[in-house]
């Protein structure tokens, strides 16, 4: 995909894109002893999508946790649209509603039905009529392929419906971001592909992402930039092509020939 | 059966007596509970502290000096006269303020069942903590805890009888009663033990009806 071709003039996003949107200013986080961030700063802008790489332990799952603060941090600052991150209260809530989440573990709401998940954030947060919600819901079903099983339980759907039924829960939110956390790990090889198709679909419509994944594919296809952690640590940032074919650091070379020999 | 027909007009107001002081004990437990069970695992420290204070201090406490601090200590502070309602209204504060230490332990025995993800996903919405917790995790909570919360609301059934030695009419007084009439109190007991034991097949019934629609598909 060609991220330097000027977008139509319609798109919302491109008229806006290159201020930066998410600005992680030297943050650090520590777990008791355990040194979990180490100095982080990264800024992606609108409509970027930054994947995020490395070795397990590396902190990114923690990085992406941390920017709509599931996980607190011990120094520095996250900007999000230009708004510090509250601490917490009212304000943190309603920062979280302009950031979508996508988790590895799906984390869709087990009493409620699909459609149901889809419409509890904009009706509870968002104050939007129920049918309002529906509506635009059952669009994002659609969009994401798995408008028929609208009225089921999460129970009730494979690994792969239930990951994208998520997504559309974080759309339905219209967030100014997405962060996913590794929303692949937890699939079974033939169901990864239906749930990147999607995610290269918003990443094509201008969506600002922060994807931490195993998926040098959806990196290659979809990823402005590269962020590669170790040890909690940012070690590189490139350009997809640029980080695959001549990585820079000696920790993203040992990385990357491990997945290679595989 | 002459026990019983005999004396229509003591068993209905006294099962009356029970029924009144399980709804709304249990009503108030109920209530009380949850919001203390919410309090127990809330990010607010002081939340979290008195909620612990008050489930170890009252449950700790046996039921009858439960229901002595309210029989009569709570009045002459109060300056209330016992009449008969001020009687039953301070029987069920007592029955419901002991049994919601319990409901609150179920509940939050419920809340530890309900995997982080759910109230992370939740927050992750822009949800506040209370509506985290009323929208996503305790409607999860109490569908695990069905079966050990009947058991409190049985416990709280049979309780009742204690509001006996409070002046309050219930099953649990009906044998003095029925003595006075010159009836045999052995069989006045055992036709109290048969009416406690069809009382708490019902509550058995409506246990396994809410189990049966709220499966959770997982």
């Amino acid at each position: 995909m060609q991220r330097s071709e000027p977008a139509p003039e319609t798109s919302n996003f491109s008229v806006r894109r290159g201020e930066p949107l998410v600005v992680v200013d030297h943050v650090e986080k520590h777990y008791g002893q355990f040194h979990a961030l180490k100095d982080v700063s990264l800024s992606v802008d609108r409509g970027e999508v930054v994947v995020v790489i490395g070795p397990s332990g590396s902190g990114k799952s923690t990085l992406c946790r941390t920017i709509n603060r599931l996980e607190t941090f011990t120094s520095g600052s996250i900007r999000i649209d230009g708004d510090e991150l509250p601490k917490e209260g009212k304000a943190l809530a309603a920062l979280r509603a302009d950031v979508g989440m996508v988790f590895q573990s799906f984390n869709l709401f087990a009493h409620l039905t699909v459609l149901d998940n889809v419409t509890l954030g904009p009706i509870k947060v968002k104050r939007q009529s129920k049918a309002d919600a529906e509506r635009a819901a059952r669009v994002l079903l659609e969009r994401v392929g798995v408008a028929q099983q609208a009225e089921k339980l999460p129970g009730q759907l494979s690994g792969g419906q239930q990951q994208r039924v998520a997504i559309a829960r974080a759309l339905a939110m219209n967030p100014k971001v997405m962060l996913f956390d590794e929303p692949t790990s937890a699939l079974d090889p033939e169901m990864i592909n239906e749930v990147l198709d999607v995610m290269v679909g918003l990443a094509q419509d201008g969506m600002t992402m922060i994807v931490v994944t195993h998926e040098m594919g959806f990196a290659r296809k979809a990823a402005d930039r590269v962020v590669f952690m170790a040890d909690g640590q940012i070690v590189e940032e490139a350009a997809p092509e640029e980080f695959f074919t001549a990585p820079k650091s000696a920790r993203a070379k040992d990385f990357l020939s491990k997945l290679i020999t595989h | 059966m002459g026990i019983i027909t005999d004396n229509l007009d003591l068993w209905s107001s006294t099962l009356l007596g029970t029924l009144v002081l399980f709804v709304a004990g249990g009503l108030l437990a109920l209530v009380l509970g949850t919001l203390v069970g919410a309090m127990r695992v809330s990010p607010i420290p002081v939340a979290r502290a008195v909620g612990t204070f008050y489930v170890n201090t009252i449950r700790n406490t046996p039921l009858t000096l439960v229901f002595f601090a309210f029989a009569f200590a709570l009045p002459p502070l109060l300056g209330l006269r016992l009449t008969g309602d001020v009687s039953l209204t301070l029987a069920i504060c007592a029955l419901g303020i002991y049994t919601a230490t319990y409901v609150a332990e179920t509940i939050r025995s419920g809340i530890n069942t309900v995997p982080v993800g759910q109230a992370e996903a939740a927050r992750a919405l822009g949800l506040t903590f209370g509506q985290v917790m009323t929208l996503v995790v305790l409607p999860q909570a109490f569908r695990s805890v069905i079966p050990p919360m009947m058991s409190v609301f049985i416990a709280l059934l049979k309780n009742t009888t204690v509001a006996a030695g409070f002046s309050v009419v219930n099953l649990g007084s009906i044998r003095s009663y029925l003595s006075e009439r010159g009836e045999n109190q052995f069989v006045a007991i055992l036709w109290v033990m048969v009416v406690f034991v069809v009382l708490v097949l019902l509550l058995s019934w409506a246990q396994r009806a809410l189990e049966n629609r709220w499966k959770v598909a997982r």
